[in-house]
């Protein structure tokens, strides 16, 4: 006799995705640290950095800006950005986190499907990254970085969009490296070299003035594309080349990270699994 | 939010006499160190059945194979009949798994914990809710659900991950070297627990250890060593091996690289 073909509910699909969502703000109400210094770095850039630049670095009239702005209103967008690129690395810190302690297995011995459990963690990470984010502004408000009111509402999707490619971006790296002490490195090589070389804090008609090689390193950084989508949702306008750039990297990262995480094809099935096995 | 019912749905037994997890020459490498060389068992269901092996031997790797942590390349796995590679749903959402390091979120609570995995296996949190209340009493955690898993003992820790494995009402369980670390006491609280639930539930339990004090008449055995399978049989087969002496000695002969390997 044939055995009935089994089938997961879809009820439990959501119940799965609530229950990673609620983990994760449960760790991150817990290590209010965090938070804090989530909030702190972007807000020590806006205070310290931008104002000391502001009468050092120009900033002429470029697209979204419809007139002269403070240098702290043109680095607004890229501290966003950075919130959501440390969020990414943050999240991906505690997969190698859980990796190592082994509470990862927990996740992967889940009968749902590894590709969602995935997708999953990366919901909940840019949700936390939402509330950083919102944070930031609101404390940016009150530092004259006033943007539209339309700007916070119609900053969402591309906040989902950068959020889904860092965080995705981040999932890959935590499937590169076994332990913390390699992820540090990270840091070095990757995170500030990638928000240096971007839009994020001075315009890239100024950088190919001064080096047409550094240009070019930002033009293929995609984290430019995601300032800049982020920059220009804030003024309540779309930039269709930046989304579809980030949109399509974030594909990659996620099919990367996907593939990676495949128990049969990926790079643990190889090295030995999420613990080196015994 | 979702009854337990549509959980424990899937994870209802077998048809009579399917054993609870089958393991057909099965080999895995890393590399170009073998770690699984041709293994065949079986885990009867409601059978508490012991995988013993000193360090090294392969346990680890032969659990993350059966829970699918990635993948066999050769051989087959089959829990209560569903193929784990082609059917890792319906295989996964039968067994409930300890592993031998603590997976425990020390930062959260006990319940938390519990709802957590509750809801990677597709139970609510109101159904979650009530069953990890249910199995913490039974086995005495009660008051400390509300509790950080950070400042439970060894032994209540291991108790919860168990409970933990039981939220989803698997019909076998994998423990690997669950009682590493514990003193006796705990050890034999951990022991009991386990063997409750085969006696009372029909669990079948593939029990991974090193220690043989913890292996009993009526258990069945399986000796792994250097990823071979060197001997398996009833615990009364395997001491008379050894010419009637105790299993200790049937290991060490069995283990013993000038011994030959035994079916």
């Amino acid at each position: 006799m044939t055995p009935a073909r089994f089938r997961l509910p879809l009820t439990g699909y959501v119940i799965v995705l609530t229950g990673i969502c609620w983990r994760e703000a449960l760790r991150f109400l817990n290590q209010r640290g965090r938070f804090l210094s989530a909030l702190v770095r972007p807000l020590v850039w806006l205070f310290i950095f931008a104002a000391g630049f502001r009468s050092v670095l120009g900033v002429s009239i470029i697209p979204p800006y419809e007139t002269y702005v403070l240098y702290e209103v043109y680095v607004t967008p890229g501290l966003v950005a950075m919130i959501q690129l440390f969020n990414g690395l943050q999240s991906s810190l505690s997969m190698v986190h859980d990796r190592e302690v082994g509470a990862m297995r927990i996740l992967l011995v889940s009968p749902y499907p590894r590709w969602y459990l995935l997708v999953c963690k990366l919901i909940a990470g840019i949700g936390v990254s939402l509330l950083q984010v919102y944070a930031f502004l609101a404390v940016a408000w009150f530092w004259e970085v006033e943007l539209p009111p339309v700007g916070y509402v119609t900053v969402i999707p591309a906040l989902l969009l950068s959020g889904l490619m860092l965080g995705a971006m981040g999932l890959l790296m935590s499937s590169v490296f076994r332990q913390m002490e390699n992820f540090a490195s990270v840091m070095n090589f990757v995170i500030f070299p990638m928000f240096f070389a971007s839009s994020a804090l001075y315009p890239l008609w100024r950088v190919q003035e001064s080096s047409l090689a550094l240009w070019w390193i930002c033009t293929f950084n995609p984290f430019t594309y995601a300032v800049e989508l982020i920059r220009f949702a804030l003024y309540g306008q779309f930039a269709p080349f930046a989304a579809l750039v980030v949109a399509g990297c974030a594909a990659l990262f996620l099919a990367a990270s996907i593939l990676a995480y495949d128990p049969s094809a990926g790079v643990m099935a190889r090295r030995g699994g999420p613990e080196t096995a015994k | 939010m979702t009854e337990p019912t549509s959980s424990t749905r899937h994870a209802s037994g077998p048809a009579d006499g399917m054993p609870a997890l089958d393991i057909r020459a099965v080999s895995h490498a890393f590399g170009t160190r073998k770690a699984l060389d041709d293994v065949s068992l079986t885990v009867p269901a409601g059978s508490f059945t012991a995988l013993l092996g000193p360090n090294g031997a392969g346990k680890t790797t032969l659990f993350s194979l059966v829970t699918r942590l990635y993948d066999n390349r050769s051989g087959a796995i089959h829990v209560l009949g569903a193929d784990v590679r082609r059917r890792p749903a319906e295989a996964l959402s039968r067994l409930g798994v300890v592993f031998q390091a603590r997976t425990l979120d020390l930062e959260l609570s006990v319940l938390d914990n519990l709802l957590y995995h509750a809801t990677l296996h597709g139970i609510g949190f109101g159904a979650g809710r009530r069953r990890a209340m249910e199995l913490l009493a039974q086995d005495g955690l009660a008051e400390r659900a509300r509790d950080k898993v950070r400042n439970l003992s060894g032994g209540q820790m291991r108790r919860v991950e168990i409970v933990r494995a039981l939220m989803h009402r698997p019909r076998l369980l994998l423990l690997d070297e669950p009682t590493v670390g514990l003193d006796i006491a705990s050890r034999a609280a951990v022991v009991a627990l386990v063997r409750a639930l085969v006696a009372d539930e029909g669990i079948g339990v593939l029990w991974a250890t090193h220690i043989i004090e913890e292996i009993g008449p009526g258990d069945r055995v399986v000796v792994l060593h250097r990823g071979q399978i060197r001997a398996s049989g009833s615990y009364e087969e395997m001491r008379a091996r050894a010419g009637g002496e105790d299993l200790s000695t049937a290991f060490l002969q069995l283990v013993s690289d000038t011994g030959e390997a035994a079916a």
